[in-house]
């Protein structure tokens, strides 16, 4: 066999501008298959360590002020494990030259520094002091945003009173990963962040010594979570409890398992469109082979190697190729998967990102790979095989060819020799063709993709930031409070224009199922909050009923007309059936709309007001920062340009990386695809082109004639890539749809056209390498020997 | 060697006149003398024989005179233009417009029909006969929509002669042009051949190792080890249907 292994590297050497494209194919689909399964490994790794070793809360319960003696009560509860009542309270921050509104939760810390539950890393300096009511701890984003080092100070108004903090350390916590205020739509560093003081301080500040409005525990693991939940809502109704959740419904923790969610989805969407189309080419690539040494298979079956010599000779050759691909990929793709868990650990943060690949993933990519690959060339290699010696040593008779379809309409009277060639050479080959042109189109469906999440993000921003939304700050109260707060927001310098609104948490039931959000009670005019039906068009709300966004109204099963239970969970708790009245576009949170008269009757409550959205004039915003810092009454205030911004930024560099990548793969397919096919064409056709040459005919009239047939291809595949990438778009729009945003199925014509230009490059930088080739045909050569 | 009995009965004008042509290949390390030092005369409206034995350098005289490859050393001129320093720009424009060529394996285009292969080169040329004409020049009036894949060995060579004849061509070069044929497929190839050079007059060199085909030539060119051996004139051509082999 030792000679059969050195015309099996040979062989390789040959064929060496194919074996890199085929390579090239197999990185990508290795790396991103590598890439996305360790990422979300690592990270599901880094958080589980994170979670179990700083005790993650699996139940948390927000109330108003209750006695610890409760504690105990919770603490009987059948399957609560371990209980840990906190102080917590949002702040308003007061940051020398920062004069943006900036809100933080302000949580306690036991008094021996020690919490039960959600424990501190602390990255730099130490735990607050106990005793003193100026120290506090504060997360890491946070003081990143702002450059804060222990040591440094910043003011808050903690109950109302101004009070100047010192950092004295800077930490994470389990309990947020990722820091999101409750209203925002994105994450936002710069203006809210996370405070923890010692439970003493805290507690006094508040005025809740013996006392806490805040509890976490957790469950031992045979335990009934909607039982425990159930039972502790029990015990804290009439302290002004506001619902317990569990896990699954914590911020942090939920958007980490969406993002879990798509890089499942991401990892088995494109590393498998990559293994098919590698699996394609070796396909192609080996069949073109075996098919140009027939004569010698023939001669070695002559001498005496059987079937199963031969094939696995060719079987050595397939896993050569792929081995390289191998190799390349699982560099690569560990090499991309700690950069993307960099980018990850700058929005999710934990002490350390663990980076692990799990030899199963390995494993796993090289059989995924090899199997395919043998499986796309097993026809080939059965040929091969198979065939009897005297046959195989014979010259193949000439290719059978038929008039085109295409010239039997009658075009083909005006049409070229050259360009008859072509038509033919396509039609005699439909499923090589056929499946060129689906290579070619799903490396144009690739690029779609990046590109597509960029189209939503802009589309999103616009329709909830532009169209809908265009108040140019929201200003929230402490509590529901009286309407004639809005006259006194109204007086401020700088406000144009206000409106109130009302935010009521509430679950809604219909039928056996149920979802816990909030309704946004707004004014029936509103100029600031505007409802968009399904169309995108502004429709105006109903002075009764409730409004549902889509996404909701599809989850409960209820349509327009429907009765829906809605239970308040604020307040006095009301439980109202309230007919739907419409269902409502909204691409991000989940909501219930009502007028905002209708809601508060429906709450029994008076003209009651959460807050007010206002329109501003830019040169007094200074000025009105320092107003709400000042005003005991505001909780917070939402800048609209923050949000866009900060939802653009999260978004952008997670999606750039994704775009490089993508587009990377889509190069490296249309590479492989279409400098594979010219290859073969050109080393099946040289001597028909040669001939032609012979015959008088130019370089670049034969080179019309091999990249004629490229270009035709690649043509007939961009439309057919901009379907492909259509309906690949409108899948992952399906697949990542959640509560926490929908993705709309918007792809801008800049993206298509971004998409066809990567492919034509591609396309045409392996035309002109095959066309070099072409260039230096020998002649003489070509015409002695009889292929 | 080459003495009086050497010049053609009738000549024409030159067409080709070969002075002192070497060719040298570089294989690997070992030079190849394909040709050593020939001179030579081709006529108008002549057929011409070339015979020798395998290595004798009678195909790489054929490619250098058609165009296709580039002598080392000596001169080649096709009607008083010198081919030997032309650029490969000018080679291609001498072989679309003056010269047609008939190889031992037709090197027909297989996705192309009979009439079409001959139209690859009459929509290229500059004063062709259609290629129906062409074809019945050969004798395949009936076969004119036929692919390669359908047509046997010798109509296959029959098209690929009336795609070299149907330009027009002022010289026609054949390379072993029944080699792949049986005698008696070969005989109606050579009667095609000898068709075209009797009626449009167009000079014809043949090359073949077989010597019984030298009978149908005007002139015989013995060629041997790169050098010109012997150059015979036949008093009395044969036709192609009294040859035997």
């Amino acid at each position: 066999m030792k000679a059969l292994n050195r015309k099996l590297w040979r062989d390789l050497w040959r064929m060496k501008g194919q074996v890199f494209a085929i390579t090239l194919v197999v990185v990508s689909g290795v790396a991103t298959f590598i890439m996305f399964i360790s990422t979300m490994d690592s990270i599901s790794l880094t958080r589980n360590r994170f979670y179990r070793d700083y005790h993650f809360a699996d139940v948390f319960v927000n109330l108003k002020r209750a006695p610890e003696s409760l504690k105990e009560k919770i603490q009987n509860v059948p399957g609560v494990h371990q209980v840990e009542t906190r102080v917590s309270a949002y702040v308003k921050l007061d940051i020398k030259g920062f004069p943006e509104p900036v809100t933080a939760r302000i949580i306690s810390v036991p008094d021996d520094g020690k919490p039960l539950l959600n424990r501190l890393y602390i990255r730099k300096g130490r735990l607050a002091d106990p005793a003193k009511d100026n120290e506090v701890v504060i997360n890491e984003s946070f003081a990143q945003a702002h450059g804060f080092d222990p040591g440094d100070r910043f003011a808050a108004i903690i109950h109302g009173k101004w009070k100047e903090l010192t950092i004295t350390g800077i930490a994470l916590s389990p309990e947020f990963v990722l820091i999101m205020r409750p209203e925002a739509m994105s994450p936002d560093f710069k203006h809210y962040g996370i405070l923890w003081m010692g439970r003493k301080a805290l507690g006094k500040s508040y005025e809740m010594d013996g006392a806490f409005n805040d509890v976490v525990l957790t469950l031992y693991p045979e335990a009934n979570v909607s039982d425990v939940l159930a039972g502790i809502d029990h015990i804290v109704e009439r302290y002004g409890g506001f619902g317990a959740y569990a896990r699954k419904d914590q911020i942090s923790h939920r958007l980490l398992n969406e993002e879990f969610r798509q890089l499942q989805r991401s990892s088995e969407i494109f590393p498998t469109i990559f293994i098919c189309v590698a699996a394609f080419l070796l396909n192609v690539v080996m069949s073109r082979t075996i098919n140009t040494q027939r004569e010698q298979i023939a001669a070695l079956k002559a001498f005496g190697y059987t079937n199963l010599d031969v094939g696995i000779h060719y079987a050595k050759l397939v896993v050569l190729i792929i081995s390289a691909g191998l190799a390349g990929g699982i560099a690569a793709g560990v090499w991309f998967g700690k950069m993307l868990g960099g980018i990850y650990m700058e929005v999710y943060r934990f002490p350390h990102l663990l980076y692990t690949l799990h030899p199963g993933v390995i494993v796993a990519a090289v059989l995924i790979s090899i199997v395919s690959a043998l499986v796309g060339t097993l026809h080939s290699l059965w040929r091969a095989a198979k065939q009897p010696p005297a046959e195989a040593m014979r010259p193949e008779p000439p290719a059978q060819y038929r008039v085109t379809l295409i010239e039997k309409t009658g075009i083909g009277r005006w049409l070229s020799q050259p360009s008859r060639i072509i038509a033919r050479n396509v039609e005699r080959k439909p499923v090589r063709t056929f499946l060129s042109i689906i290579g070619i189109a799903v490396a144009c469906a690739t690029m779609i993709s990046s590109g597509f999440f960029k189209d939503a993000v802009a589309f999103m921003v616009n329709v909830q930031f532009v169209r809908s939304q265009k108040e140019d700050m929201k200003v929230a109260f402490t509590e529901p409070t009286s309407r004639r707060a809005l006259y006194e927001l109204k007086e401020l310098p700088g406000v144009h224009h206000a409106e109130i609104f009302r935010t009521v948490p509430a679950r809604f039931k219909f039928g056996n199922r149920s979802y816990k959000t909030a309704i946004n009670g707004i004014e029936p005019e509103s100029r600031l909050h505007l409802l968009l039906d399904t169309d995108l068009n502004a429709i105006s709300l109903p002075s009764s009923g409730i409004v549902l966004n889509d996404y909701l109204g599809k989850f409960l099963g209820v349509q327009a007309g429907d009765l829906l239970m809605v239970e308040a969970l604020e307040g006095s708790k009301p439980v109202r059936q309230v007919p739907v009245v419409a269902l409502v576009k909204l691409y991000l949170g989940v909501m219930g709309y009502m007028d905002v008269t209708a809601l508060n009757r429906l709450m029994g409550e008076g003209d009651a007001i959460s807050g007010a959205y206002l329109v501003t004039d830019p040169l007094y915003s200074g000025k009105l920062y320092r107003n709400f810092i000042n005003m005991p009454r505001v909780s917070g205030t939402v800048l609209r340009r923050n949000e866009i911004r900060n939802f653009h930024d999260v978004q952008a560099k997670g999606m750039l990386f994704f775009t490089f990548i993508a587009t990377l793969m889509a190069c490296s397919i249309a590479f492989g695809v279409v400098y594979n096919s010219a290859r073969i064409a050109l080393s099946e056709r040289s001597r028909e082109l040669s001939s032609l040459r012979v015959l008088g005919y130019t370089r670049g009239e034969i080179s019309y004639i091999l990249l004629g047939e490229l270009g035709l291809i690649t043509l007939i595949a961009i439309p057919l890539g901009f379907l492909i990438g259509y309906w690949l778009c409108a899948y992952i729009a399906q697949a990542l749809a959640s509560d926490l945003f929908r993705v709309p199925l918007v792809i801008e014509t800049k993206t298509y056209a971004l998409a066809a230009s990567v492919v034509l490059a591609s396309a045409a930088v392996s035309g002109l390498i095959v066309r070099h080739k072409l260039d230096h045909l020998d002649l003489v050569e070509v015409l002695k020997t009889r292929e | 060697m080459i003495g009086k009995e050497g010049e053609p009965n009738n000549p024409g004008e030159v067409v080709f006149q070969v002075r002192d042509l070497t060719k040298i290949y570089a294989m690997g390390e070992v030079e190849v003398h394909a040709l050593r030092g020939v001179n030579l005369e081709l006529y108008s409206g002549e057929l011409v024989v070339l015979l020798g034995p395998s290595g004798s350098g009678k195909s790489t005289l054929l490619n250098i005179l058609g165009g296709l490859d580039t002598a080392t050393g000596g001169d080649v001129t096709y009607r008083g233009k010198t081919l030997t320093n032309a650029d490969e720009r000018e080679l291609t424009e001498y072989r679309r417009f003056h010269v047609g060529f008939v190889f031992q394996f037709y090197n027909l285009i297989p996705s192309l029909t009979a009439r079409e292969n001959v139209a690859v080169v009459t929509e290229i040329a500059q004063n062709p006969m259609t290629p129906e004409e062409a074809l019945q020049l050969v004798g395949l009036t009936e076969r004119l929509d036929h692919f390669p894949a359908q047509l046997s060995g010798g109509e296959q060579q029959r098209v690929a002669i009336a795609r070299a004849i149907s330009k027009n061509p002022e010289v026609l070069l054949c390379d072993e042009p029944t080699g792949a044929l049986d005698s008696k497929t070969g005989i109606v190839v050579l009667e095609a051949l000898d068709r075209i050079n009797r009626e449009l007059g167009t000079a014809t060199a043949i090359i073949t190792h077989n010597a019984d085909i030298a009978g149908m030539a005007d002139r015989v060119i013995h060629l041997s080890n790169g050098r010109i051996t012997d150059i015979k004139a036949n008093a009395v051509k044969k036709s192609p249907g009294e040859l035997q082999w």
